[in-house]
Order: C-alpha cells, then structure tokens, then sequence
C-alpha cells in the first residue's frame, strides 16, 4: 500500500484551457483528473496504455491497407458499372479540376489517419521495449497535432448520406474496402484514446 | 475556493504538448517560448487571440454567402441539367421521405456552422466585455464550438463521393459545384478560428489580481 504524500509534494500541472495552477492530485488505477476550477480533463490512468495502443495501431494499419486497395463502392446504371477506391475517387475529382476539394479529402481521410497511426508505432512500440526512438519529440507533438486533421468518422457519415441518395439512381454494392473503413474508424479512435502521454515524456526524461 | 490563481499570475506557464511547468518572465505573456522539454512553441497567451479569431469569423460568413447561393451540385442527365444548393438538397431530401438525411445535411452544413460562428462571436465579446458571467459555461461552450465545427465536413465528402462514382457518361454525370469550394473554406476557416481563440482568456477576467499588460 502506498502512502499518500504531502500535497506539497505533488506535481505542479497548468489547465491548457483556463491556465490554473493545481497541484496534481493521486489518482486511482483507472482515474481521471479534472482540472478543479473549468473542469477540463487534463489525464486519465489507463492500464496496459502502451499495449492497447500498439494492437489497436497494428489493427488499424491493416484495416487501412485493405480500405485502400479492395474497391470502395461499386455503382451500376443502366448496364453500365464503375467502381471506386479511396485513391481512385480522388484522383478522379483532381482531373475534373477541382484540386482543392482533391487535397482537402486526400489530407484528412488518407495521409492524416496514415501518419497518425505510423507515428503512435513509432513513438509506442520502442517504448514498449524500454526504448526511446530517435525523435520521438518532434514525432510525438506531430501526432498531436495531426489527430484533429484525422476526418475518417466524418468521411463515413458522408458515405452513408451519398448511399441514401445514390440507391434510387442505380445498384449501390459497398465493397469490402467500405467495411474495413468503418472498423479503421473505431480502432484508430480508439487507440488515441488508450494514449497516456505522460508515459512518453517520463520515458524521455529517465533517459536524459 | 480561495487560491484561485492562473499560472501566468505566478510567472509560469504549462507546456500544451508535455505538460511541462515552466517559468516565464511576466512581462513576455505574448511571446512565444521553446518548450526546454519537447520543444514545441509555448504561448503563455495565443498572440492577437482577439483580433485573428474576429478576422476569420467574419471571413467565414463572407465564404458563407456564396457556399448556400450557389450550386454544390451539378447532375447531368439523359439531356437534363439540375443544379442542387446546400438547402435545395436538404429539400429534395425530405420531400422525397428520406428527412433523416435531410436533417443530417441540414445540420451538418447549415445549423453547425451557424451555431459555432454565433457562440464563437458571443465568446469573442463576452472576453472583451470583460464579463464575469459563469466562466466555467463558457468554458464549455468554447468546447463545443472546437468540437463541433468538423462535422461539417459530411456535405463535402458526399459530393466528393457522387462526383467520383458517378461518372456514366451520357446517362449520368455529377459535377461539384463552386459552392462546394467555399464551403470547404468555412469549415477550414472556422477550424482555424476555434483553435485562434485562447480560452484562457476569459478566465483572466476572473482574477483582477493578475497582472495584464
């Protein structure tokens, strides 16, 4: 059993969102701190942290592999078919011209949930062999950074509305690479969500 | 509670990325420091917070005038043109019974967008008033404008979606429309604008001990 130490001897943390001054509380194995005076979250315990971040990225990674090679959608009119990937799609809306709406979706539904999902590898799978790789720092702020550019869960809602308005025009068949785009979803959320980034910065300062 | 005091108020400031405390000197609130543990960019408060988030509030409504007049979609068919806008289509949903989607549509591109720009105003006005009235509610309202604002995004991927699959030729054709790209930019610009506010502002107004230059 430990023994609760002195508050004055509990770290300092600042609230990102009000900026206030506390005194970092003892938190239980699978508590959260809120920030005591706007009630931001500032960190949670989650147990085996670096575990389920590494199998939900690895899920994830292959989840998007499959979402980008099978086809997307296949669409069927008036004996005349066409299918579509993720890739494909967007070449498709960069030579009707349109290159700006092409970066937009090529940003936030491929590269952004890519590099977030090899970047949580890189920074969490050393860590978990008691490494620390060479720039984790810079690789880690990246990952925070590009998480909120990471639009996957929107895209799919997207899907489901264009669904709706496409089944009275022809035969809609959703192709396998749809299903595994919908299970990326719920890993790579769900693997940001296992991410303790205390873990990270304690690591790196054992090391220094 | 009694202490109530902003780190800025002691001269230090938290590290957004690694949460590391440091000191800062008091009369550099604006500048921006280098985190001595992860390097990135510390601002004890965001620079022109004010100013820039007002900037692009009202580029945002300037982008939101053409992005519902003009067309998000062009559908070409067996010899027929019909060009949909934002609301013709959330219209063209409902009355044809599918009113759900027309809700998700009518929400996502009309109602959330509106929503965020207004409480993003009420906020900027709010800080510059220097209101006292229930911080900790505004505080939550900021989070849901930062929250909100990327569900916008749906109406952009169904066009992209229609204008990829559809592409038959002379019986059906999509295009996207020049609304499709102004929408794109209320929703990039309002992303921008949420993140540009420093929430810790209203909290500042809270504590007339702090010093502020």
């Amino acid at each position: 059993m430990e023994t609760t130490a002195p508050l004055s001897e509990q770290p300092l943390v600042v609230c990102h969102a009000c900026d206030m001054l506390q005194r970092q509380p003892r938190i239980a194995h699978h508590g959260s701190v809120q920030c005591c005076r706007c009630g931001m979250l500032l960190f949670r315990n989650i147990p085996n942290s670096i575990d389920r971040t590494i199998a939900l990225s690895l899920a994830g990674l292959i989840l998007f592999v499959i979402a980008n090679i099978f086809p997307f959608l296949a669409f069927e009119a008036g004996g005349q078919s066409t299918q579509t990937n993720l890739v494909e799609g967007v070449r498709q809306l960069y030579d009707q011209g349109i290159w700006a709406l092409a970066g937009l979706v090529l940003f936030t539904c491929i590269l952004a949930p890519l590099l977030q999902l090899l970047l949580m590898l890189y920074v969490f799978v050393p860590l978990k062999f008691s490494r620390v790789a060479v720039y984790t720092r810079p690789a880690y702020r990246l990952f925070l950074r590009i998480t909120e550019w990471n639009m996957i869960e929107v895209f799919i809602i997207g899907v489901l509305v264009a669904l709706v308005k496409l089944v009275k025009m022809a035969d809609i068949i959703p192709g396998t690479a749809m299903w595994s785009f919908i299970g990326l979803v719920f890993v790579v959320t769900g693997a940001a969500a296992s991410i303790d980034g205390r873990l990270v910065w304690r690591r790196l300062d054992e090391r220094s | 509670m009694s202490h109530q005091n902003s780190a800025l108020s002691t001269s230090l400031t938290g590290c957004h990325a690694c949460n590391l405390v440091m000191s800062i000197h008091e009369d550099a609130q604006h500048h921006a420091h280098a985190c001595p543990r992860c390097g990135s960019k510390v601002h004890p408060r965001i620079h022109h917070s004010l100013p820039i988030t007002w900037m692009l509030v009202c580029l945002a409504f300037l982008f939101y005038i053409p992005a519902n007049v003009l067309p998000m979609t062009r559908v070409v068919g067996l010899g027929q043109v019909q060009e949909d806008t934002i609301m013709s289509g959330v219209i063209y949903f409902i009355q044809s019974g599918s009113w759900y989607i027309g809700m998700v549509i009518f929400i996502a591109s009309v109602f959330v967008p509106m929503l965020k720009l207004t409480l993003l105003m009420f906020l900027l006005i709010s800080v510059q008033r220097k209101s006292q009235w229930r911080p900790r509610e505004r505080a939550r309202i900021y989070r849901i404008t930062e929250m909100v604002g990327r569900w916008s995004m749906v109406d952009i991927y169904v066009v992209t979606i229609l204008v990829a699959l559809v592409n038959l030729g002379i019986i059906a054709d999509i295009d996207a429309g020049p609304a499709a790209l102004y929408f794109a930019g209320v929703v990039i610009i309002t992303i921008f604008a949420a993140k540009s506010f420093d929430p810790r502002l209203i909290w500042d107004n809270i504590e007339p001990q702090t010093k502020r230059s």
